[in-house]
């Protein structure tokens, strides 16, 4: 009861300081507020491109391209052949007369066609493997290729795995903002709580002569650091919602330009609450620290 | 007997080469009343300030209750402390909290339930005459006010040992001798009260430590 009580106080005492000084504590928590509020809204709009990869990651085809002159029954027998295999979930047979006649529906390319003294194309087989993970794709292509009747495979997943690869680099970037962010916020709350005792420093002075602890002095200011780094979540978990709620519809928009449907959504209150304790767990750091070397 | 305090060939030397003490042997009896007199510079301040370990002699050992308060180390140092009452020359008051939250730190710092370290704090504002000014900041007392204020905030926790560095400096004599009757007082009821004082005529029927550039005479 009494940890509590003490603790309490020192809580209470913090808020007192952080209201007395408006300005200053405003200042502060916009500046922590910022700093948290790049990497959280990075984190925000990572999580929801990454659900549409893996929306968009649900059509990965191969293409199969047999030779030229290959007569239909080869290619019957290939798309047969195909379907064999585990890793095949269904298969579509091309035709290449199918294909002279689309390419000459397509504008510019008719007299390109018409001039030429042959179907150029061959048949082909579009197949959509059963298991989307890019590792089986790769495998199945790497095992049509080797077919004496193939002349060439064509992965169309490639996108997905770019895009893939992209989002985990980004993930990395955000990761490294953030760590850089955060120290970011320790150096503000470190140098905040410093001036802090630098102001105190009569206070902290009388304490220590009445005997005080280490740890009833320290207490209040870790309270401080740990309200700064609080009232700082809070602004950033502002900061993300008012930018995300701006940016709705125009990101809907473009989002449905290229055929996605992408809301973006609020933080979920499981990242809120991170977002938050990670704050509060940074100031008290950053006060602790600061604590440390002028108690030392 | 073992003396409350107890000064043993004490020195106490700052660089790069002053003498503050040197040879210092006295004894101090609980509940005795000990003034230190000497000219300024004589190193009554120092002398005090070595019972709570806010100075450590150079040289020599310095015992309270019989443990030597100069080996104490870091974590151990509050725990003397709140057993002492101190009174310093600055009063060294917090000029952002009243009166009444003045005289309440060393109970918050003991940890005092609060209710009870508010009756204590009343109590002790009252003992020393202050307690309608309980709400006034120490900016809005009088000079004794102040010095009085800061003889509440020493005894609030019932100390056994009273330390006073020239608590009747800048004062005029009436109220000198009105702060010098509230530590008289605390010797009545059996507190060990040491001063250090410019004019111990404000002090009848104590011992006289008289220093003299360092040295006891």
């Amino acid at each position: 009861m009494n940890w509590l009580r003490t603790h309490w106080k020192a809580c209470q005492l913090a808020l007192t300081r952080l209201v007395a000084a408006p300005l200053n504590t405003l200042l502060s928590v916009l500046g922590i507020g910022i700093a948290l509020a790049l990497p959280g809204a990075g984190q925000q709009l990572l999580t929801h491109v990454a659900v549409l990869t893996q929306n968009a990651s649900a059509t990965p085809q191969l293409t199969v391209f047999l030779a030229v002159d290959a007569e239909r029954k080869i290619a019957q027998a290939t798309e047969t052949r195909l379907q064999g295999l585990p890793e095949v979930g269904k298969t579509q047979l091309l035709a290449r007369e199918d294909t002279l006649a689309r390419m000459k529906k397509a504008e510019g390319l008719a007299d390109v066609i018409a001039a030429l003294p042959k179907n150029p194309f061959p048949d082909a087989i579009v197949v959509t493997p059963a298991d989307e993970a890019p590792a089986t794709i790769e495998r199945l292509a790497t095992t049509v290729r080797q077919w004496r009747t193939v002349e060439h495979v064509q992965v169309d997943a490639d996108w997905a795995r770019r895009l893939s690869a992209l989002i985990r680099l980004a993930k990395t970037a955000v990761l490294l903002l953030a760590t850089l962010l955060g120290i970011g916020l320790v150096a503000i709350t470190f140098n905040t709580i410093r001036l802090q005792v630098l102001t105190r420093q009569a206070e902290v002075e009388v304490s220590r002569l009445l005997g005080a602890t280490d740890a009833f002095i320290r207490r209040p200011f870790l309270w401080y650091g740990a309200l700064l780094g609080l009232l700082g979540g809070c602004a950033a978990w502002l900061i993300i919602a008012g930018t995300t709620l701006w940016l709705r519809l125009p990101v809907a928009e473009l989002a449905q330009l290229y055929g996605f449907d992408l809301l973006l959504a609020l933080p979920s209150a499981a990242d809120s609450a991170v977002l938050l304790g990670a704050a509060m767990l940074l100031g008290w750091l950053g006060a602790a620290l600061s604590m440390r070397q002028h108690l030392r | 007997m073992i003396p409350m305090i107890k000064f043993d060939r004490i020195a106490k030397r700052y660089p790069p080469d002053i003498t503050a003490l040197a040879d210092i042997c006295a004894e101090i009896v609980d509940g005795e009343l000990v003034t230190v007199i000497g000219h300024s510079g004589a190193g009554k301040s120092t002398l005090l300030k070595l019972i709570p370990a806010i100075e450590r002699p150079t040289a020599g050992t310095v015992l309270v209750n019989g443990q030597n308060v100069s080996a104490l180390g870091r974590g151990a140092l509050p725990f003397l402390r709140r057993n002492i009452g101190l009174v310093f020359q600055d009063q060294k008051l917090l000029f952002d909290r009243n009166a009444l939250a003045n005289v309440l730190l060393p109970l918050e710092i003991t940890g005092f339930p609060h209710r009870e370290a508010q009756r204590r704090a009343e109590a002790a504002l009252d003992k020393v005459g202050l307690l309608a000014r309980a709400r006034a900041l120490p900016i809005a007392l009088s000079g004794g006010e102040q010095q009085r204020l800061a003889i509440a905030r020493a005894v609030v926790h019932r100390p056994s040992l009273l330390l006073a560095d020239e608590p009747t400096a800048y004062l005029d004599a009436d109220t000198a001798q009105d702060v010098a009757n509230i530590f008289l007082e605390f010797h009545r009821v059996g507190v060990t009260v040491m001063v250090a004082t410019y004019d111990d005529r404000l002090f009848p029927g104590a011992r006289r430590l008289r220093l003299d550039h360092g040295r006891l005479r």
